[in-house]
Protein backbone atom coordinates (compact mmCIF):
# COMPACT_ATOMS: atom_id res chain seq x y z
CA UNK A 1 0.00 0.00 0.00
CA UNK A 2 1.22 3.40 -1.28
CA UNK A 3 2.25 5.98 1.98
CA UNK A 4 -0.76 8.75 1.22
CA UNK A 5 2.30 11.09 2.07
CA UNK A 6 3.36 10.48 -1.33
CA UNK A 7 5.69 13.79 -2.51
CA UNK A 8 4.33 13.31 -6.09
CA UNK A 9 0.57 13.79 -5.07
CA UNK A 10 -0.66 17.16 -6.96
CA UNK A 11 -1.77 19.27 -3.97
CA UNK A 12 -4.20 21.98 -6.66
CA UNK A 13 -7.11 18.79 -6.87
CA UNK A 14 -6.95 18.46 -3.12
CA UNK A 15 -7.12 22.86 -2.49
CA UNK A 16 -10.18 22.64 -4.85
CA UNK A 17 -12.53 21.07 -2.77
CA UNK A 18 -11.51 23.04 0.51
CA UNK A 19 -15.10 22.80 2.26
CA UNK A 20 -15.58 22.97 6.17
CA UNK A 21 -14.96 19.02 6.96
CA UNK A 22 -11.70 16.87 7.07
CA UNK A 23 -9.90 17.71 4.17
CA UNK A 24 -8.86 14.16 4.33
CA UNK A 25 -12.02 12.95 4.39
CA UNK A 26 -13.54 14.78 1.77
CA UNK A 27 -10.46 13.59 -0.46
CA UNK A 28 -11.26 9.84 -0.07
CA UNK A 29 -15.28 10.60 -0.66
CA UNK A 30 -14.25 12.71 -4.01
CA UNK A 31 -11.78 9.59 -4.59
CA UNK A 32 -14.23 6.90 -4.11
CA UNK A 33 -16.58 8.25 -5.99
CA UNK A 34 -14.32 9.04 -9.15
CA UNK A 35 -12.86 5.13 -9.03
CA UNK A 36 -17.18 4.19 -9.04
CA UNK A 37 -17.66 6.39 -11.80
CA UNK A 38 -14.79 5.00 -14.04
CA UNK A 39 -15.05 1.78 -12.66
CA UNK A 40 -18.85 1.17 -13.71
CA UNK A 41 -18.09 2.00 -17.45
CA UNK A 42 -15.24 -0.43 -17.25
CA UNK A 43 -17.58 -3.42 -15.70
CA UNK A 44 -20.04 -2.45 -18.40
CA UNK A 45 -17.24 -3.27 -21.06
CA UNK A 46 -15.25 -5.91 -19.37
CA UNK A 47 -18.94 -8.17 -18.96
CA UNK A 48 -18.71 -8.70 -22.56
CA UNK A 49 -15.32 -9.48 -22.72
CA UNK A 50 -15.22 -11.97 -19.43
CA UNK A 51 -18.73 -13.56 -20.96
CA UNK A 52 -17.37 -14.12 -24.21
CA UNK A 53 -13.75 -16.06 -23.13
CA UNK A 54 -16.45 -17.84 -20.59
CA UNK A 55 -18.40 -19.59 -23.57
CA UNK A 56 -15.67 -19.69 -26.13
CA UNK A 57 -12.77 -19.58 -24.13
CA UNK A 58 -11.71 -16.07 -26.81
CA UNK A 59 -10.04 -13.12 -25.94
CA UNK A 60 -12.24 -10.75 -28.61
CA UNK A 61 -9.81 -7.97 -28.94
CA UNK A 62 -11.84 -6.22 -30.95
CA UNK A 63 -14.24 -5.74 -27.99
CA UNK A 64 -12.71 -2.53 -27.05
CA UNK A 65 -14.04 -1.59 -30.67
CA UNK A 66 -17.21 -2.26 -30.31
CA UNK A 67 -17.54 0.25 -27.73
CA UNK A 68 -16.03 2.54 -30.13
CA UNK A 69 -18.79 1.61 -32.63
CA UNK A 70 -21.55 2.24 -30.41
CA UNK A 71 -20.43 5.74 -29.72
CA UNK A 72 -20.35 6.47 -33.28
CA UNK A 73 -23.89 4.83 -34.08
CA UNK A 74 -24.99 6.78 -31.22
CA UNK A 75 -23.52 10.17 -33.12
CA UNK A 76 -25.05 9.45 -36.46
CA UNK A 77 -28.51 8.70 -34.48
CA UNK A 78 -28.26 12.17 -32.72
CA UNK A 79 -26.79 13.82 -35.89
CA UNK A 80 -29.54 12.50 -37.95
CA UNK A 81 -32.13 13.63 -35.21
CA UNK A 82 -31.01 17.06 -35.48
CA UNK A 83 -30.65 19.83 -32.96
CA UNK A 84 -31.91 18.43 -29.49
CA UNK A 85 -33.19 20.99 -26.95
CA UNK A 86 -31.03 20.42 -23.41
CA UNK A 87 -33.83 19.48 -21.48
CA UNK A 88 -34.68 16.16 -23.89
CA UNK A 89 -31.19 15.31 -23.95
CA UNK A 90 -31.62 12.61 -21.35
CA UNK A 91 -34.70 10.86 -23.30
CA UNK A 92 -32.73 11.11 -26.30
CA UNK A 93 -29.72 9.58 -24.85
CA UNK A 94 -31.57 6.57 -23.68
CA UNK A 95 -33.61 6.16 -27.02
CA UNK A 96 -29.83 6.75 -28.85
CA UNK A 97 -28.69 4.15 -26.37
CA UNK A 98 -31.17 1.41 -27.03
CA UNK A 99 -30.61 1.96 -30.77
CA UNK A 100 -27.00 1.37 -30.63
CA UNK A 101 -27.15 -1.64 -28.28
CA UNK A 102 -29.02 -3.29 -30.50
CA UNK A 103 -27.38 -2.60 -33.71
CA UNK A 104 -23.24 -3.61 -31.81
CA UNK A 105 -25.62 -6.63 -30.68
CA UNK A 106 -26.02 -7.47 -33.91
CA UNK A 107 -22.55 -6.20 -34.93
CA UNK A 108 -21.30 -8.71 -32.52
CA UNK A 109 -23.29 -11.50 -33.71
CA UNK A 110 -22.22 -10.91 -37.39
CA UNK A 111 -18.62 -11.15 -35.86
CA UNK A 112 -18.61 -14.06 -34.13
CA UNK A 113 -20.69 -15.61 -37.04
CA UNK A 114 -18.69 -14.80 -40.23
CA UNK A 115 -15.13 -14.39 -38.37
CA UNK A 116 -14.83 -16.54 -35.16
CA UNK A 117 -17.31 -19.43 -36.12
CA UNK A 118 -15.76 -21.04 -39.25
CA UNK A 119 -12.35 -20.95 -37.03
CA UNK A 120 -13.95 -22.96 -34.15
CA UNK A 121 -11.83 -25.60 -33.24
CA UNK A 122 -8.67 -23.70 -35.24
CA UNK A 123 -5.44 -23.53 -32.78
CA UNK A 124 -5.99 -20.39 -30.73
CA UNK A 125 -3.40 -17.99 -31.94
CA UNK A 126 -5.76 -18.32 -35.76
CA UNK A 127 -8.62 -17.01 -33.53
CA UNK A 128 -6.33 -14.78 -31.99
CA UNK A 129 -5.25 -12.68 -34.86
CA UNK A 130 -8.69 -12.92 -36.53
CA UNK A 131 -9.80 -10.67 -33.30
CA UNK A 132 -7.02 -8.36 -34.13
CA UNK A 133 -7.95 -8.47 -37.38
CA UNK A 134 -11.35 -7.90 -37.08
CA UNK A 135 -10.33 -5.05 -34.46
CA UNK A 136 -8.56 -2.51 -37.14
CA UNK A 137 -11.41 -3.59 -39.63
CA UNK A 138 -13.86 -1.81 -37.31
CA UNK A 139 -11.46 1.36 -36.75
CA UNK A 140 -10.46 1.87 -39.93
CA UNK A 141 -13.68 1.48 -41.02
CA UNK A 142 -14.92 4.22 -38.88
CA UNK A 143 -11.94 5.97 -39.98
CA UNK A 144 -13.23 5.89 -43.53
CA UNK A 145 -16.75 6.43 -42.97
CA UNK A 146 -16.42 9.08 -40.69
CA UNK A 147 -12.96 10.52 -40.97
CA UNK A 148 -9.81 10.11 -38.47
CA UNK A 149 -10.59 13.31 -36.91
CA UNK A 150 -12.34 13.17 -33.21
CA UNK A 151 -15.94 14.41 -33.31
CA UNK A 152 -17.84 16.39 -31.38
CA UNK A 153 -20.83 14.32 -29.46
CA UNK A 154 -24.17 16.12 -30.65
CA UNK A 155 -25.34 15.86 -26.63
CA UNK A 156 -23.65 17.11 -23.97
CA UNK A 157 -24.76 15.65 -20.14
CA UNK A 158 -25.09 19.36 -18.31
CA UNK A 159 -26.62 19.10 -14.94
CA UNK A 160 -26.04 20.56 -11.65
CA UNK A 161 -23.24 19.35 -9.53
CA UNK A 162 -24.08 18.34 -5.83
CA UNK A 163 -21.48 18.52 -2.96
CA UNK A 164 -21.99 15.29 -1.02
CA UNK A 165 -20.30 15.47 1.93
CA UNK A 166 -17.49 17.39 0.23
CA UNK A 167 -17.09 15.63 -3.11
CA UNK A 168 -18.12 17.00 -6.13
CA UNK A 169 -20.61 14.84 -7.69
CA UNK A 170 -22.68 15.63 -11.23
CA UNK A 171 -25.85 14.40 -12.08
CA UNK A 172 -24.99 13.51 -15.45
CA UNK A 173 -22.68 11.17 -13.38
CA UNK A 174 -25.09 9.69 -11.01
CA UNK A 175 -27.44 9.15 -14.13
CA UNK A 176 -24.89 7.25 -16.09
CA UNK A 177 -23.97 5.29 -12.90
CA UNK A 178 -27.59 4.36 -12.71
CA UNK A 179 -28.04 3.21 -16.12
CA UNK A 180 -24.95 1.40 -15.49
CA UNK A 181 -26.57 -0.45 -12.23
CA UNK A 182 -29.66 -1.11 -14.26
CA UNK A 183 -27.95 -2.86 -17.26
CA UNK A 184 -25.93 -5.07 -14.42
CA UNK A 185 -28.80 -6.21 -12.43
CA UNK A 186 -30.85 -6.88 -15.64
CA UNK A 187 -27.68 -9.08 -16.88
CA UNK A 188 -27.10 -10.77 -13.79
CA UNK A 189 -31.31 -11.90 -13.93
CA UNK A 190 -30.46 -12.66 -17.13
CA UNK A 191 -27.83 -15.00 -16.42
CA UNK A 192 -28.67 -16.12 -12.92
CA UNK A 193 -32.56 -16.68 -13.70
CA UNK A 194 -33.38 -17.67 -17.02
CA UNK A 195 -32.69 -20.72 -19.24
CA UNK A 196 -30.71 -18.97 -22.09
CA UNK A 197 -28.70 -17.96 -18.66
CA UNK A 198 -27.76 -21.48 -17.28
CA UNK A 199 -27.26 -22.82 -20.88
CA UNK A 200 -24.57 -19.74 -20.83
CA UNK A 201 -22.91 -20.88 -17.74
CA UNK A 202 -23.48 -24.64 -18.47
CA UNK A 203 -21.56 -24.27 -21.84
CA UNK A 204 -18.42 -22.20 -20.10
CA UNK A 205 -18.18 -25.61 -17.55
CA UNK A 206 -18.94 -28.27 -20.34
CA UNK A 207 -19.92 -27.69 -23.84
CA UNK A 208 -20.08 -31.37 -24.93
CA UNK A 209 -22.58 -32.27 -22.07
CA UNK A 210 -24.22 -28.50 -22.82
CA UNK A 211 -24.94 -30.20 -26.27
CA UNK A 212 -26.03 -33.41 -24.69
CA UNK A 213 -29.32 -31.58 -22.85
CA UNK A 214 -30.28 -30.35 -26.28
CA UNK A 215 -28.60 -26.88 -25.67
CA UNK A 216 -27.95 -25.37 -29.32
CA UNK A 217 -24.77 -23.87 -28.50
CA UNK A 218 -24.33 -22.12 -31.40
CA UNK A 219 -27.54 -20.29 -30.68
CA UNK A 220 -26.40 -19.11 -27.04
CA UNK A 221 -23.24 -18.16 -28.68
CA UNK A 222 -24.89 -15.68 -30.50
CA UNK A 223 -26.96 -14.11 -27.81
CA UNK A 224 -23.96 -13.94 -25.66
CA UNK A 225 -22.11 -12.30 -28.19
CA UNK A 226 -25.01 -10.07 -28.95
CA UNK A 227 -25.63 -8.97 -25.41
CA UNK A 228 -21.91 -8.29 -24.52
CA UNK A 229 -21.92 -6.02 -27.56
CA UNK A 230 -24.97 -4.08 -26.70
CA UNK A 231 -23.89 -2.99 -23.48
CA UNK A 232 -20.33 -2.18 -24.70
CA UNK A 233 -22.86 -0.42 -27.34
CA UNK A 234 -24.29 1.43 -24.23
CA UNK A 235 -20.70 2.27 -22.37
CA UNK A 236 -20.02 3.95 -25.68
CA UNK A 237 -23.01 6.20 -26.08
CA UNK A 238 -22.75 7.30 -22.58
CA UNK A 239 -18.68 8.20 -22.83
CA UNK A 240 -19.82 10.19 -25.72
CA UNK A 241 -22.24 12.23 -24.01
CA UNK A 242 -20.57 12.55 -20.78
CA UNK A 243 -16.74 13.40 -22.54
CA UNK A 244 -18.72 14.90 -25.48
CA UNK A 245 -15.65 13.51 -27.83
CA UNK A 246 -15.57 10.38 -29.97
CA UNK A 247 -12.52 9.22 -31.92
CA UNK A 248 -12.00 6.24 -34.11
CA UNK A 249 -9.35 5.04 -31.39
CA UNK A 250 -11.53 5.49 -28.56
CA UNK A 251 -11.76 1.63 -27.81
CA UNK A 252 -8.38 0.78 -27.80
CA UNK A 253 -7.33 1.69 -24.40
CA UNK A 254 -10.67 0.97 -23.18
CA UNK A 255 -10.45 -2.26 -24.39
CA UNK A 256 -7.22 -3.21 -23.02
CA UNK A 257 -8.42 -1.66 -19.36
CA UNK A 258 -11.58 -4.05 -19.71
CA UNK A 259 -9.18 -6.77 -20.08
CA UNK A 260 -7.69 -6.64 -17.12
CA UNK A 261 -10.82 -5.55 -15.49
CA UNK A 262 -11.93 -9.38 -16.57
CA UNK A 263 -8.83 -10.82 -15.16
CA UNK A 264 -8.88 -9.00 -12.09
CA UNK A 265 -12.28 -10.12 -11.03
CA UNK A 266 -11.42 -13.82 -12.92
CA UNK A 267 -12.44 -13.78 -16.23
CA UNK A 268 -15.15 -15.63 -17.54
CA UNK A 269 -16.76 -14.80 -14.60
CA UNK A 270 -20.08 -12.24 -15.15
CA UNK A 271 -19.62 -11.15 -11.03
CA UNK A 272 -15.98 -10.99 -11.40
CA UNK A 273 -15.95 -8.78 -14.15
CA UNK A 274 -18.23 -6.35 -12.22
CA UNK A 275 -15.85 -6.40 -9.56
CA UNK A 276 -13.15 -5.84 -11.04
CA UNK A 277 -14.30 -2.86 -13.24
CA UNK A 278 -14.98 -1.15 -9.46
CA UNK A 279 -11.76 -3.20 -8.61
CA UNK A 280 -9.81 -1.44 -11.20
CA UNK A 281 -11.46 1.97 -11.43
CA UNK A 282 -10.60 2.61 -7.42
CA UNK A 283 -6.88 1.43 -8.32
CA UNK A 284 -6.63 4.53 -10.77
CA UNK A 285 -9.00 6.94 -8.94
CA UNK A 286 -6.42 6.51 -5.79
CA UNK A 287 -3.17 6.24 -8.04
CA UNK A 288 -3.55 8.91 -9.76
CA UNK A 289 -4.88 10.66 -6.34
CA UNK A 290 -1.88 9.80 -4.91
CA UNK A 291 0.77 9.58 -7.42
CA UNK A 292 -0.50 11.96 -10.45
CA UNK A 293 -2.50 11.39 -12.91
CA UNK A 294 0.13 10.84 -15.70
CA UNK A 295 0.05 7.22 -13.59
CA UNK A 296 -3.09 6.37 -14.09
CA UNK A 297 -3.06 3.82 -17.24
CA UNK A 298 0.44 2.72 -15.61
CA UNK A 299 -1.41 1.28 -12.68
CA UNK A 300 -3.79 -0.42 -14.41
CA UNK A 301 -1.28 -2.24 -16.50
CA UNK A 302 1.10 -2.86 -13.56
CA UNK A 303 -2.24 -3.97 -11.72
CA UNK A 304 -2.88 -6.68 -14.79
CA UNK A 305 0.91 -7.66 -15.01
CA UNK A 306 0.48 -8.56 -10.76
CA UNK A 307 -2.71 -10.85 -11.37
CA UNK A 308 -1.39 -12.36 -14.21
CA UNK A 309 1.66 -13.58 -13.02
CA UNK A 310 0.48 -13.86 -9.19
CA UNK A 311 -3.62 -15.03 -9.52
CA UNK A 312 -4.00 -15.56 -13.30
CA UNK A 313 -7.89 -16.47 -11.88
CA UNK A 314 -8.59 -13.48 -10.69
CA UNK A 315 -10.17 -12.06 -7.38
CA UNK A 316 -13.57 -14.70 -7.74
CA UNK A 317 -11.94 -17.42 -9.97
CA UNK A 318 -11.80 -20.92 -8.83
CA UNK A 319 -13.82 -20.57 -5.52
CA UNK A 320 -15.33 -23.61 -5.69
CA UNK A 321 -14.77 -26.64 -4.07
CA UNK A 322 -14.64 -29.49 -6.93
CA UNK A 323 -14.05 -33.06 -6.98
CA UNK A 324 -12.15 -35.41 -9.10
CA UNK B 1 -40.98 -52.20 -32.49
CA UNK B 2 -37.05 -50.89 -33.41
CA UNK B 3 -36.70 -47.81 -31.29
CA UNK B 4 -32.70 -47.54 -32.08
CA UNK B 5 -31.53 -49.03 -35.17
CA UNK B 6 -27.55 -49.23 -35.98
CA UNK B 7 -26.63 -50.60 -39.61
CA UNK B 8 -23.34 -51.13 -40.40
CA UNK B 9 -21.65 -47.77 -39.10
CA UNK B 10 -18.27 -46.39 -39.19
CA UNK B 11 -16.82 -43.38 -37.39
CA UNK B 12 -13.19 -42.08 -37.73
CA UNK B 13 -11.52 -39.69 -35.39
CA UNK B 14 -9.41 -37.98 -38.12
CA UNK B 15 -7.76 -40.86 -39.26
CA UNK B 16 -8.38 -43.08 -36.47
CA UNK B 17 -11.24 -45.68 -37.15
CA UNK B 18 -12.82 -46.54 -34.01
CA UNK B 19 -16.08 -48.35 -35.18
CA UNK B 20 -15.46 -50.14 -38.28
CA UNK B 21 -19.48 -51.44 -37.98
CA UNK B 22 -21.54 -51.61 -35.44
CA UNK B 23 -25.15 -53.16 -36.21
CA UNK B 24 -27.57 -53.22 -33.17
CA UNK B 25 -31.40 -52.37 -32.77
CA UNK B 26 -33.33 -51.57 -29.38
CA UNK B 27 -37.18 -52.30 -29.45
CA UNK B 28 -39.28 -50.28 -27.97
CA UNK B 29 -39.30 -51.18 -23.65
CA UNK B 30 -36.30 -53.38 -24.10
CA UNK B 31 -33.56 -52.76 -21.73
CA UNK B 32 -30.29 -53.80 -23.94
CA UNK B 33 -26.61 -53.64 -23.05
CA UNK B 34 -23.57 -53.07 -24.54
CA UNK B 35 -20.54 -54.95 -23.49
CA UNK B 36 -16.70 -54.77 -24.53
CA UNK B 37 -13.18 -53.53 -23.22
CA UNK B 38 -11.87 -50.95 -22.70
CA UNK B 39 -11.67 -48.88 -26.03
CA UNK B 40 -13.94 -51.29 -27.86
CA UNK B 41 -15.41 -48.15 -29.32
CA UNK B 42 -18.98 -48.42 -26.74
CA UNK B 43 -18.68 -44.48 -25.91
CA UNK B 44 -18.34 -43.42 -29.80
CA UNK B 45 -21.45 -45.58 -30.45
CA UNK B 46 -23.69 -43.94 -27.71
CA UNK B 47 -21.98 -40.07 -29.33
CA UNK B 48 -22.37 -41.29 -32.75
CA UNK B 49 -26.26 -41.80 -31.99
CA UNK B 50 -26.33 -38.51 -30.14
CA UNK B 51 -24.89 -36.41 -32.71
CA UNK B 52 -21.55 -35.51 -30.97
CA UNK B 53 -19.45 -37.77 -33.33
CA UNK B 54 -20.30 -37.65 -37.26
CA UNK B 55 -20.97 -41.30 -38.97
CA UNK B 56 -18.69 -41.80 -41.59
CA UNK B 57 -20.95 -44.36 -43.16
CA UNK B 58 -23.69 -46.58 -42.08
CA UNK B 59 -27.27 -45.25 -41.04
CA UNK B 60 -28.60 -44.69 -37.74
CA UNK B 61 -32.87 -44.58 -37.39
CA UNK B 62 -34.46 -43.63 -34.17
CA UNK B 63 -38.30 -43.89 -34.29
CA UNK B 64 -37.73 -44.69 -37.82
CA UNK B 65 -36.58 -41.62 -38.43
CA UNK B 66 -32.67 -41.37 -40.16
CA UNK B 67 -30.48 -39.26 -37.41
CA UNK B 68 -27.31 -39.77 -38.84
CA UNK B 69 -27.22 -36.21 -40.24
CA UNK B 70 -29.05 -34.55 -37.39
CA UNK B 71 -27.85 -32.25 -34.91
CA UNK B 72 -27.74 -33.24 -31.21
CA UNK B 73 -30.28 -31.15 -30.18
CA UNK B 74 -32.31 -32.59 -32.78
CA UNK B 75 -31.56 -36.13 -31.42
CA UNK B 76 -32.56 -34.37 -28.10
CA UNK B 77 -35.63 -33.18 -29.10
CA UNK B 78 -36.52 -36.46 -30.40
CA UNK B 79 -36.45 -37.89 -26.92
CA UNK B 80 -32.76 -40.04 -27.45
CA UNK B 81 -31.49 -38.88 -24.70
CA UNK B 82 -27.25 -39.82 -23.81
CA UNK B 83 -26.44 -39.70 -20.41
CA UNK B 84 -22.63 -39.75 -20.72
CA UNK B 85 -19.57 -41.19 -19.11
CA UNK B 86 -18.25 -39.71 -16.20
CA UNK B 87 -21.14 -37.94 -15.30
CA UNK B 88 -20.11 -34.60 -16.74
CA UNK B 89 -22.27 -32.88 -13.86
CA UNK B 90 -22.24 -28.94 -14.41
CA UNK B 91 -19.83 -28.72 -11.10
CA UNK B 92 -20.54 -24.61 -10.04
CA UNK B 93 -24.15 -25.36 -11.12
CA UNK B 94 -26.20 -26.49 -8.19
CA UNK B 95 -28.11 -29.67 -8.35
CA UNK B 96 -31.51 -27.74 -9.24
CA UNK B 97 -29.72 -26.24 -12.22
CA UNK B 98 -28.39 -29.38 -13.19
CA UNK B 99 -32.33 -30.68 -13.47
CA UNK B 100 -33.60 -28.15 -15.36
CA UNK B 101 -31.06 -27.76 -17.63
CA UNK B 102 -32.25 -31.77 -18.56
CA UNK B 103 -34.95 -30.09 -19.58
CA UNK B 104 -33.62 -27.40 -21.58
CA UNK B 105 -35.81 -27.99 -24.51
CA UNK B 106 -39.19 -28.84 -22.82
CA UNK B 107 -41.12 -25.53 -23.32
CA UNK B 108 -43.34 -25.33 -20.37
CA UNK B 109 -41.87 -25.19 -17.46
CA UNK B 110 -44.49 -26.42 -15.24
CA UNK B 111 -43.47 -30.24 -17.20
CA UNK B 112 -40.39 -29.62 -15.83
CA UNK B 113 -41.08 -29.03 -12.35
CA UNK B 114 -43.30 -31.77 -12.09
CA UNK B 115 -40.79 -34.00 -13.78
CA UNK B 116 -38.22 -32.82 -10.98
CA UNK B 117 -40.28 -33.88 -8.83
CA UNK B 118 -40.76 -36.93 -9.88
CA UNK B 119 -37.11 -37.23 -10.08
CA UNK B 120 -36.69 -36.31 -5.93
CA UNK B 121 -39.27 -39.35 -4.99
CA UNK B 122 -37.50 -41.85 -7.19
CA UNK B 123 -33.78 -40.61 -5.59
CA UNK B 124 -34.42 -38.79 -2.47
CA UNK B 125 -31.11 -38.09 -1.80
CA UNK B 126 -31.04 -35.38 -4.61
CA UNK B 127 -33.85 -33.64 -3.08
CA UNK B 128 -31.75 -33.20 0.08
CA UNK B 129 -28.88 -31.41 -2.20
CA UNK B 130 -30.85 -29.27 -4.40
CA UNK B 131 -29.52 -25.82 -3.47
CA UNK B 132 -25.90 -27.62 -3.28
CA UNK B 133 -23.30 -27.37 -5.97
CA UNK B 134 -23.12 -30.47 -8.42
CA UNK B 135 -19.35 -30.39 -8.22
CA UNK B 136 -19.66 -31.37 -4.13
CA UNK B 137 -21.63 -34.41 -4.54
CA UNK B 138 -20.05 -37.71 -3.75
CA UNK B 139 -19.96 -39.96 -6.86
CA UNK B 140 -22.75 -42.08 -6.63
CA UNK B 141 -24.44 -38.95 -5.92
CA UNK B 142 -23.27 -37.55 -9.03
CA UNK B 143 -24.36 -40.62 -10.95
CA UNK B 144 -27.78 -39.92 -9.68
CA UNK B 145 -27.67 -36.80 -10.48
CA UNK B 146 -26.32 -37.46 -14.19
CA UNK B 147 -29.25 -39.89 -14.57
CA UNK B 148 -31.75 -37.85 -12.81
CA UNK B 149 -31.06 -35.07 -15.21
CA UNK B 150 -31.43 -37.10 -18.04
CA UNK B 151 -34.97 -37.74 -16.94
CA UNK B 152 -36.54 -34.35 -17.14
CA UNK B 153 -35.60 -34.28 -21.06
CA UNK B 154 -39.06 -36.98 -20.68
CA UNK B 155 -36.85 -39.54 -22.60
CA UNK B 156 -38.57 -42.08 -24.99
CA UNK B 157 -34.73 -43.79 -24.74
CA UNK B 158 -32.06 -43.35 -22.41
CA UNK B 159 -28.75 -44.42 -23.33
CA UNK B 160 -26.52 -44.89 -20.04
CA UNK B 161 -22.53 -44.96 -20.54
CA UNK B 162 -21.23 -46.64 -17.68
CA UNK B 163 -22.88 -45.53 -15.12
CA UNK B 164 -21.26 -48.03 -12.37
CA UNK B 165 -17.57 -46.86 -13.13
CA UNK B 166 -16.03 -46.08 -9.93
CA UNK B 167 -18.93 -46.94 -7.35
CA UNK B 168 -18.92 -49.20 -4.64
CA UNK B 169 -20.70 -52.32 -5.25
CA UNK B 170 -23.48 -51.70 -2.80
CA UNK B 171 -23.77 -48.45 -4.97
CA UNK B 172 -23.83 -50.23 -8.24
CA UNK B 173 -26.68 -52.40 -7.39
CA UNK B 174 -28.38 -49.27 -6.13
CA UNK B 175 -27.58 -47.67 -9.38
CA UNK B 176 -28.81 -50.58 -11.30
CA UNK B 177 -31.99 -50.69 -9.40
CA UNK B 178 -32.97 -47.47 -10.60
CA UNK B 179 -32.12 -48.41 -14.19
CA UNK B 180 -34.81 -51.56 -14.04
CA UNK B 181 -37.24 -48.57 -12.22
CA UNK B 182 -36.75 -46.44 -15.19
CA UNK B 183 -37.40 -49.24 -17.51
CA UNK B 184 -40.53 -50.50 -15.51
CA UNK B 185 -42.11 -47.01 -16.11
CA UNK B 186 -41.82 -47.22 -19.54
CA UNK B 187 -38.36 -45.84 -20.93
CA UNK B 188 -36.28 -47.90 -23.28
CA UNK B 189 -33.14 -48.15 -22.30
CA UNK B 190 -29.61 -48.54 -23.70
CA UNK B 191 -26.43 -49.60 -20.75
CA UNK B 192 -22.82 -49.75 -21.60
CA UNK B 193 -21.23 -51.39 -18.58
CA UNK B 194 -18.09 -52.99 -18.30
CA UNK B 195 -19.43 -54.87 -15.17
CA UNK B 196 -20.56 -57.08 -17.56
CA UNK B 197 -22.11 -59.12 -14.24
CA UNK B 198 -24.16 -56.48 -12.77
CA UNK B 199 -25.40 -55.44 -16.32
CA UNK B 200 -26.65 -58.65 -17.49
CA UNK B 201 -28.58 -58.94 -13.71
CA UNK B 202 -31.00 -56.55 -15.00
CA UNK B 203 -31.21 -56.14 -18.82
CA UNK B 204 -33.01 -58.28 -21.22
CA UNK B 205 -30.49 -58.88 -23.70
CA UNK B 206 -26.78 -57.68 -24.71
CA UNK B 207 -24.44 -57.32 -27.50
CA UNK B 208 -20.65 -57.34 -27.51
CA UNK B 209 -18.81 -54.84 -28.61
CA UNK B 210 -15.01 -56.22 -30.67
CA UNK B 211 -12.75 -53.37 -31.83
CA UNK B 212 -15.56 -51.54 -33.44
CA UNK B 213 -17.50 -54.11 -34.61
CA UNK B 214 -20.44 -55.78 -33.24
CA UNK B 215 -19.50 -59.62 -32.73
CA UNK B 216 -21.88 -61.01 -30.63
CA UNK B 217 -25.99 -60.63 -29.47
CA UNK B 218 -27.84 -62.26 -27.12
CA UNK B 219 -30.67 -63.00 -24.44
CA UNK B 220 -28.72 -61.66 -21.09
CA UNK B 221 -29.54 -65.37 -19.83
CA UNK B 222 -27.79 -67.21 -23.02
CA UNK B 223 -24.72 -64.69 -21.86
CA UNK B 224 -24.31 -65.32 -18.82
CA UNK B 225 -24.10 -69.21 -19.47
CA UNK B 226 -21.67 -68.09 -22.78
CA UNK B 227 -18.22 -69.55 -22.21
CA UNK B 228 -16.73 -67.15 -24.40
CA UNK B 229 -18.62 -64.70 -22.24
CA UNK B 230 -17.49 -65.92 -19.13
CA UNK B 231 -13.98 -66.01 -20.13
CA UNK B 232 -13.63 -62.87 -21.52
CA UNK B 233 -16.07 -60.34 -19.49
CA UNK B 234 -17.05 -61.94 -16.23
CA UNK B 235 -13.86 -63.24 -14.92
CA UNK B 236 -13.21 -66.52 -14.50
N1 LIG C 1 -11.87 -37.96 -29.27
C1 LIG C 1 -11.15 -38.99 -29.75
N2 LIG C 1 -10.12 -38.75 -30.58
C2 LIG C 1 -9.39 -39.76 -31.08
N3 LIG C 1 -9.60 -41.05 -30.80
C3 LIG C 1 -10.62 -41.35 -29.98
C4 LIG C 1 -11.43 -40.33 -29.41
N4 LIG C 1 -12.35 -40.93 -28.63
C5 LIG C 1 -12.11 -42.24 -28.71
N5 LIG C 1 -11.08 -42.51 -29.52
C6 LIG C 1 -10.57 -43.83 -29.86
O1 LIG C 1 -11.63 -44.60 -30.35
C7 LIG C 1 -11.59 -45.91 -29.84
C8 LIG C 1 -12.89 -46.25 -29.14
O2 LIG C 1 -12.99 -45.42 -27.98
P1 LIG C 1 -14.27 -45.43 -27.05
O3 LIG C 1 -14.12 -44.33 -26.09
O4 LIG C 1 -15.49 -45.45 -27.87
O5 LIG C 1 -14.10 -46.83 -26.31
P2 LIG C 1 -14.93 -47.44 -25.10
O6 LIG C 1 -15.40 -48.76 -25.54
O7 LIG C 1 -15.95 -46.49 -24.63
O8 LIG C 1 -13.80 -47.62 -24.00
P3 LIG C 1 -13.90 -47.47 -22.41
O9 LIG C 1 -14.47 -48.73 -21.92
O10 LIG C 1 -12.47 -47.33 -21.98
O11 LIG C 1 -14.71 -46.29 -22.10
C9 LIG C 1 -10.37 -45.97 -28.93
O12 LIG C 1 -9.32 -46.56 -29.65
C10 LIG C 1 -10.05 -44.54 -28.62
O13 LIG C 1 -8.68 -44.35 -28.47
MG1 LIG D 1 -16.25 -45.47 -22.89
Amino acid sequence: MPRRTSPKRPTASVTATVCFADPKRILMVQVIWDGLFVGSFYALIALGYSMVYGIIKLLNFAHGDIYMLGAFIGFAALTSLGGIPATLSIGALLVVMLLSMVLTGGAGVLIERFAYRPLRGAPRLAVLITAVGVSFSLEYGIAAIAGPNPRAFPIRLEGNVFNIIGARISLPQIILILIAGVLMILLNFYVQKTSTGRAMRSISLDRNASLLMGINVNQVISRTFFIGSALAGAAGVMAGAYYGKIDFLMGFIIGLKAFTAAVIGGIGNIKGAMLGGLVLGFVEAFGSEWFGGQWRDVFAFAVLILFLTLRPTGILGERVTERV
Amino acid sequence: MAMLEFDNVEVFYGKVQALRGISLRVDEGEIVALLGNNGAGKTTTLSTASALVKAHSGKIAFNGADISKAQPWNVVGAGLIHVPEGRRIFSTLTVLENLQLGGYLVKDRSVVAKRIEHVYELLPLLAERRAQQGGTLSGGEQQMLAIGRGLIAGPKMLMLDEPSMGLAPLIVAQVMQVISEIRDQGTTVLLVEQNARAALKVTDRAYVIEDGVTTMEGKADDLLADPRIIDAYLGA
